[in-house]
């Protein structure tokens, strides 16, 4: 009966907005026509194409661009009015194009997404989390490869190495990143100093650390698992860290096997650490904003969580400044033993921008694309607390210095593993974030864990 | 006006319009999730028409058959739990003082949103902070449980809640029904010198059978289908331990994109769910049964 309500709410929706874009494909459509000439113009007289896209707006048609987002006004308002400013730019500059957004929330957006494209009515423009989430429009061919826009002017080089990679599907990219986020350990020094330890440096140093927090009443890490991929993270960098990010790739892109060792040993030490008593009691019902709570109420010493929370330890004026000024980072420890480096990090890139296969204003859409990167980049850290996926020059960036000790530390990142759930396809992750949870709660061995892992990936083959 | 109402276009006139929008907004997206349950489909991209494999995957699919044996529990206390709220009902429906205002009580869970529920019992529940582990330890108990991060009892955790959420719609529907009773039969009773025992269980209750046997299909369909209070609170974790067949079937359509997977799962429940309505029915039908559902 549910699916009753979904599929017909869906299909009210679908109804909806193909009556809707009805309306409007004949001026689009038309309009197009006149803007593809206009835009081959440009490619060809190279260097003169602003000039000339000023001169030539008059006698161009006036076109709309629909542009789809998920920073709604309401819960980001510092992204929703950045957005607002580089349209306004886009527009004076492309005077010819009018730029229509709609805005959702994200479960919404996605489920949109996922229903205008059945339907073949994509935005021009809209946002794609990599990987997983791009694959199946990427290969549908529903989104357009961007290649040209980067190789124009150099733009691929301005991206931090490896975020247009998880946009890219057989080397072409699809979309270009707007978000890149890493995850370092966030830890308490008020806490650490009252009970007397230091940052540790190796495991072994972790365990001793979560040990005496544990014996001296505090809570040593803050941990949601309720959310999974919470408890992800600190099954990736310990795999990481013991195997390399070799081990875990090659896992997953099928040249090597889950059942590698190394994984079952990062499996064993999650484990230990639960054995320890490290995390929170009752993690694995506990959702990643209840856990988060606990570290901000300074009841849990250290939190694992990707630097887009850096705000709440800097900027977020509405987070008492004592425990701000408490809240420092550490880079995840090292194995002793183990193949990976302590530079690199688990992360990912969040949202970035596509352009639709389909649409009527592809030349304007991707002007639009390459603008909004540009522009988003320049700004997104400073107003926005947004670390972006293009490199960001800490020397010209006027923020406290957590922000700048994160940005430096991703400018010398010498790898970054992928978030599990960004890497894998959709099924196997969800089978990842299962077993996750069942590890952290010790219902399955590490042997188990690994082999619930391979028997899902040699299932996808 | 009888002469309009007695020609048969005209009646087919009137009832087109809901006609029209109930095939549009319910029944056409019925057959083409049957539809889409013969697709291996990932919500995007191509359809590929597989015939029947995805309810052979469905066999055999130990997830499935794990959400679906908690949505039987789940029925199963719902029904149970049906006797409680018939209880209480004869109980306020005797004119006890106050009765009024209980009723009110617990018709409140009803006025609540879902949501709100859930985040009101997340907070019952929280492992340290909980109102609940709060009492617990601090008269003596040393390790509470877990509640909803533990496997073995977070299905049971969460049951309490639903069943709460629903306490008032059914108390009210036994109020209402109870209070049609005939006052003359149960005075007679009581004259006769039957106990006031003797009056519920003789006299009340089969005078509304009809209506139990409707509560009764209300609230096993209710359990089959159930999604919302599971799908905040722990989202059918930890690792499945809570999931329930609707919030499976949400999972593979629009977690891991397999929509074609999924619509069958939907499908199915829609089938089971007819069965088993069928099933009641033939059970506790007799043949002057006023009450047709």
């Amino acid at each position: 009966m549910k699916k009753k309500m979904y599929l017909s709410m869906f299909s009210a929706a679908a109804v909806l907005s193909l009556a809707a874009c009805g309306s409007g494909d004949n001026e689009e459509a038309s309009g197009a026509a006149g803007g593809n000439d206009d835009s081959g113009n440009n490619a060809a007289e190279g260097n003169e194409a602003e000039g000339n896209n000023e001169g030539a707006s008059e006698d161009q048609e006036e076109v709309t661009l629909d542009f789809m987002h998920l920073w709604p006004q309401g819960s980001s308002p510092d992204h929703y009015r950045i957005v607002e400013d580089i349209i306004s730019e886009f527009e004076e500059e492309y005077s010819h194009v009018t730029v229509e957004m709609e805005v959702l929330e994200n479960e919404q957006y996605k489920n949109k997404l996922q229903v205008v494209s059945s339907s073949n009515q994509l935005p021009d423009v809209g946002m794609t989390w990599p990987a997983g989430f791009l694959e199946p429009y990427a290969e549908g061919e529903m989104f357009a490869p961007l290649d040209d826009i980067l190789d124009e002017d150099g733009m691929r080089d301005d991206f931090v190495a490896g975020t247009v990679e998880a946009y890219s599907v057989d080397d072409q990219a699809y979309a270009l990143p707007l978000e890149l986020n890493i995850a370092p350990v966030f830890y308490n020094q008020a806490i650490f100093e009252e009970n007397g330890v230091e940052v540790p440096e190796t495991y072994e140093d972790l365990l001793s650390v979560i040990d005496t927090l544990a014996s001296n009443g505090v809570t040593p890490i803050a941990l949601g698992n309720r959310d999974r991929w919470t408890g992800s993270m600190w099954y990736m960098y310990l795999a990481d860290r013991i195997g390399g990010s070799d081990a875990l790739n090659s896992a997953i892109d099928r040249s090597g096997s889950f059942e590698d060792e190394r994984l079952v040993d990062a499996a064993a030490r999650i484990q230990e650490m639960v054995d320890h008593d490290a995390f929170i009691p009752g993690f694995n019902g506990l959702s990643d904003q209840e856990a988060k709570a606990e570290f901000m109420n300074s009841s849990a010493a250290m939190y694992l969580i990707g630097s887009w929370d850096l705000p709440n330890y800097t900027t977020n004026e509405e987070v008492d400044q004592e425990f701000r000024d408490n809240i420092d980072f550490f880079k995840f420890p090292e194995v002793d033993g183990g193949e990976g480096e302590i530079n690199n990090w688990v992360g990912g890139p969040g949202v970035g921008l596509f352009v639709a296969e389909d649409s009527d204003v592809k030349e304007e859409a991707k002007a639009f694309v390459k603008h909004f990167t540009e522009e988003w980049g320049k700004r997104s850290v400073e107003d926005a607390g947004v670390i972006p996926g293009t490199q960001v020059n800490t020397d010209e960036v006027d923020l406290p210095d957590l922000f700048i000790d994160v940005l430096d530390e991703l400018n010398n990142a010498s790898d970054i593993t992928l978030f599990a759930d960004v890497q894998m396809s959709s099924s196997v992750a969800e089978e990842h974030l299962n077993m996750i949870q069942s590890l952290f709660g010790g219902e399955v061995t590490p042997e188990e864990f690994t082999e619930a892992h391979e028997e899902a990936l040699q299932a996808e083959d | 006006m009888n002469q309009i109402m007695s020609n048969k276009r005209v009646i087919a006139l009137y009832t087109l319009p809901a006609l029209l929008l109930i095939m549009v907004l319910i029944y056409v997206p019925l057959a083409l999730t049957g539809y889409y349950g013969l697709m291996d489909w990932d919500g995007i991209g191509e359809m590929t028409f597989i015939g029947l494999d995805n309810y052979a995957a469905l066999i055999v699919d130990g997830a499935f058959w794990s959400s679906a044996w908690h949505s039987l529990l789940l029925a199963v206390f719902s029904v149970g739990s049906l006797v409680l709220y018939l209880g209480v009902s004869l109980v306020l429906a005797s004119d006890v003082k106050g009765a009024n205002l209980f009723r009110k009580i617990y018709l409140i869970p009803m006025l609540l949103s879902s949501v709100a529920i859930a985040q009101l019992w997340l907070r019952v529940y929280h492992p340290t902070n909980g109102v609940m582990n709060r009492f617990l330890t601090s008269i003596g108990i040393e390790n509470p449980p877990l509640w909803l991060a533990d496997t073995s009892i977070v299905l049971f955790a969460i049951f309490i809640p639903i069943i709460w959420q629903y306490a008032g719609f059914y108390i009210i529907i036994y109020y209402a029904a109870l209070k049609n009773v005939p006052n003359e039969i149960v005075e007679a009773a009581r004259i006769d010198g039957a106990s006031p025992l003797q009056i519920a269980y003789k006299i009340k209750l089969p005078l509304i059978a009809g209506i139990i046997k409707v509560t009764i299909v209300l609230a096993v369909i209710g359990s089959l289908k159930y999604f919302d209070l599971i799908y905040v609170m722990t989202d059918g974790g930890p690792n499945g331990a809570s999931e329930v067949m609707a919030s499976y079937m949400y999972k593979l359509a629009f977690r891991t994109n397999e929509f074609g997977y999924g619509s069958a799962v939907g499908f199915f429940l829609l089938i089971l769910i007819l069965i088993v309505t069928y099933l009641i029915r033939k059970a506790t039908t007799s043949k002057d049964d006023e009450v047709q559902y």
